[in-house]
């Protein structure tokens, strides 16, 4: 029986305590998930980071956010009353909504019912989550627009400029998921990662979403939407209070999420690893939850250390890494994998289809060697007299001051 | 459209009661885009109604539709759309004028076509037929039988839709390019030129301006160890607008005479 079939006999209470459910993990995913990433920032920065409140400082972020609620909600006077309440509003919500289709587990058995801990599977399911995110992004761009100050518009141009730009290498990236695993829902990709994972056999498709989606989720090096040094706090410069808190939380809510789904997508979802699928039938089944939360943690402690690690991206780096290289890059990839599929449905034998593999690589390494050589040979030239450089400056007054020239040196 | 009506009334209940509740969101929203002041608030509305009609094709079996118009329209046009706008400005309205000559008669005739092109295919498509609902043609899964008529029967208009957006993405991309007449320096153009002209002291950047723990002010100059002013360290914008402070009264030693002055 499929996931689909079981899913489609849950009564409407199993549906409301899965709903209860999926809320409550994700928002207490939140509160540990702020206490474990300043812990490890510390860690990582030679520092111990909150241990005061609670064992460990484990409740420090319960502080924070009662904190956070009691302090005096601003609103400026030069913003949009309505719409400023509504986007951290948008933000929030939508964050949850994505979790609906993600299987945390296999078949299991919850009040006597036989279930699976998915609170529902749409055929289109991965599409849906892509969806949710899009409409996620009005939340912040909204924000930036309606504080009516310009760090803020600034951020959220930038940040909606990011995430539409990363979504389409994101999307291309899951392109070749679909082709392999026949299938848009994502209880029936887990299901055909029960041999293989994804991360394995799509591995550049992995490499391509795991890119995006931290670009995706505005977080370090890609957090260029609330660059501090540049933006003050960007999109959300203007929100205090419940509405700051608001967007905190769908930040790491959103983490979490393409966290969940990348699991979903590459790491075989709630399967074991390779060898221990023997633990999938402890509890009952329920043990594939523990896989589950495992591989979310695990890539969660990649953002970490992604932030703890990396400087941030100018921003126009950022733009042409994601056009110029992921989306090419995701582009020829899925041409390789759709000939790929097609050759083995054809029923070419696998030495036919991994001489194709084999070829591709190659002649990918060829070339890029061909390049890098042209490249060094071309640096062998002495270099051109760089020409002057010729901004639009306006005139300096008088000739007192540094010249020109040296004042562009340093620019 | 009595046809249409009845079938609305043997719509499942659940399904009823989503449309009921819905429908007239949706329709206030149309109305209220088409009504509101500002800009935006009509972008935002446009967006809502686009999210409602996607909840109305989920809800008739037409779940890829559904998802991709809130993928492609809510998320990638509309979001354009709210781009383009916010950078016009917060409060400015529409200006009447007619840039481009022709420009009215033109948008009136591709409303009337393309009113009569909806009206027409939207009649044709129910007039005068059984409604027989999507289940039937979802047997085998709706995206499935969606990928086989796309790439079989309408494989032609498919193609040629795609043509036609490829070349409009890349007409706007042509229009909207303009040639650098210089090369922009990149920044290691530009700290190779640092090495190469003036002394190797600027290197590493140039000094900030003022005078550390007393001073941090953008027009105060910088003191070298000689206690003099260093005078790459403010703006020669400030210099010659002769908008700069004297820094001596800051040096260490005389800050606490230097307290009482007016800065």
């Amino acid at each position: 029986m499929t996931t689909a079939e079981i899913l489609g006999q849950d009564p409407g209470w199993i549906i409301l305590v899965k709903g209860v459910f999926v809320f409550l993990i994700a928002v207490l995913a939140t509160l540990m998930a702020i206490w474990a990433e300043r812990r490890i920032v510390a860690r990582m920065q030679m520092r111990i980071g909150p241990n005061r409140v609670g064992p460990q400082g484990l409740l420090q972020s319960l502080s924070d956010g009662v904190k956070l609620a009691l302090k005096e909600d601003l609103i400026p006077a030069a913003a949009d009353k309505i719409v400023f309440i509504i986007a951290p509003i948008i933000s929030a919500t939508t964050c949850f909504m994505s979790f609906a289709v993600i299987p945390m587990s296999g078949p299991v058995s919850l009040f006597g019912h036989k279930t699976a801990m998915q609170m529902t599977d749409l055929p289109v399911g991965v599409l849906y989550v892509l969806a949710i995110a899009s409409v996620g992004v009005y939340g912040i761009i909204l924000a930036g627009w309606s504080s009516g100050s310009t760090y803020p518009l600034l951020g959220g141009l930038r940040s909606s400029a990011q995430v539409i730009s990363y979504e389409v290498a994101m999307g291309l990236s899951l392109v070749a998921v679909f082709i392999y695993a026949g299938s848009m829902s994502t209880s029936e990709i887990v299901a055909a990662q029960q041999k293989w994972w994804y991360s394995i056999v799509l591995f550049p498709s992995f490499v391509i979403y795991a890119i995006s989606m931290v670009g995706e989720t505005n977080r370090a090096p890609f957090d260029l939407a609330e660059a501090e040094g540049e933006l003050v706090g960007g999109f959300h410069t203007e929100y205090s209070s419940l509405k700051f808190a608001l967007f905190f939380l769908a930040e790491y809510v959103n983490i979490v999420a393409v966290s969940a789904l990348a699991t979903t997508l590459f790491l075989g979802g709630y399967h074991a690893l390779p060898g221990l699928t023997f633990t999938e039938s402890w509890l009952g089944g329920w043990f594939t939850i523990v896989w589950f939360f495992a591989k979310v943690i695990f890539f969660f402690f990649i953002f970490v250390w992604l932030r703890g690690t990396l400087p941030r991206l100018r921003y126009d780096q950022f733009m042409k890494f994601g056009w110029k290289v992921l989306i090419p890059a995701s582009l020829f990839w899925i041409l390789i994998v759709a000939t790929m599929r097609v050759m083995s449905l054809r029923g070419t034998s696998r030495g036919g289809v991994l001489g194709f593999a084999v070829g591709i690589v190659l002649v990918v390494l060829i070339g890029s060697f061909a390049y890098d050589s042209a490249k060094k040979r071309s640096e062998l030239v002495p270099e051109a007299q760089i020409p002057e450089p010729s901004f639009p400056v306006p005139a300096i007054p008088t000739s007192n001051g540094p010249s020109a020239q040296s004042e562009v040196s340093h620019g | 459209m009595i046809s249409l009506a009845l079938e609305v009334g043997k719509t499942a209940a659940p399904e009823a009661a989503m449309f009921w509740i819905l429908a007239p969101f949706a329709v206030i929203a149309a109305l209220g885009m088409l009504l509101v002041k500002k800009a935006v608030h009509s972008a935002i509305l446009m967006a809502w109604v686009m999210i409602t009609l996607a909840i109305f094709y989920i809800a008739q079996g037409a779940l890829f539709l559904g998802i991709v118009q809130v993928v492609v329209y809510t998320g990638a046009v509309m979001m354009l759309f709210l781009f383009i706008l916010m950078l016009v400005g917060v409060d400015s309205a529409d200006s009447l004028k007619e840039t481009i000559k022709g420009l009215r008669p033109i948008a009136i005739l591709a409303f009337i076509g393309f009113g009569g092109l909806l009206v027409s295919l939207i009649g044709r498509a129910t007039l005068g037929h059984q409604i027989v609902g999507l289940d039937s043609a979802n047997a085998n899964g709706n995206v499935p039988a969606l990928a086989e008529l796309l790439f079989s029967k309408y494989v032609w208009a498919f193609e040629v839709v795609s043509a036609l957006l490829i070349t409009a993405a890349l007409g706007a991309m042509v229009l909207a390019h303009n040639h650098r007449v210089h090369q922009r320096p990149t920044q290691r153009d530009l700290s190779i030129l640092r090495f190469r002209t003036g002394s190797l002291a600027e290197t590493a950047g140039l000094a900030n301006p003022g005078v550390y723990a007393l001073h941090n002010a953008v027009d105060v100059p910088a003191l070298l160890p000689d206690g003099s002013a260093a005078p790459t360290s403010i703006s020669a914008m400030l210099e010659a607008r002769g908008d700069v402070i004297d820094s001596s009264p800051f040096q260490l030693g005389q800050a606490e005479e230097s307290e009482g002055e007016d800065k």
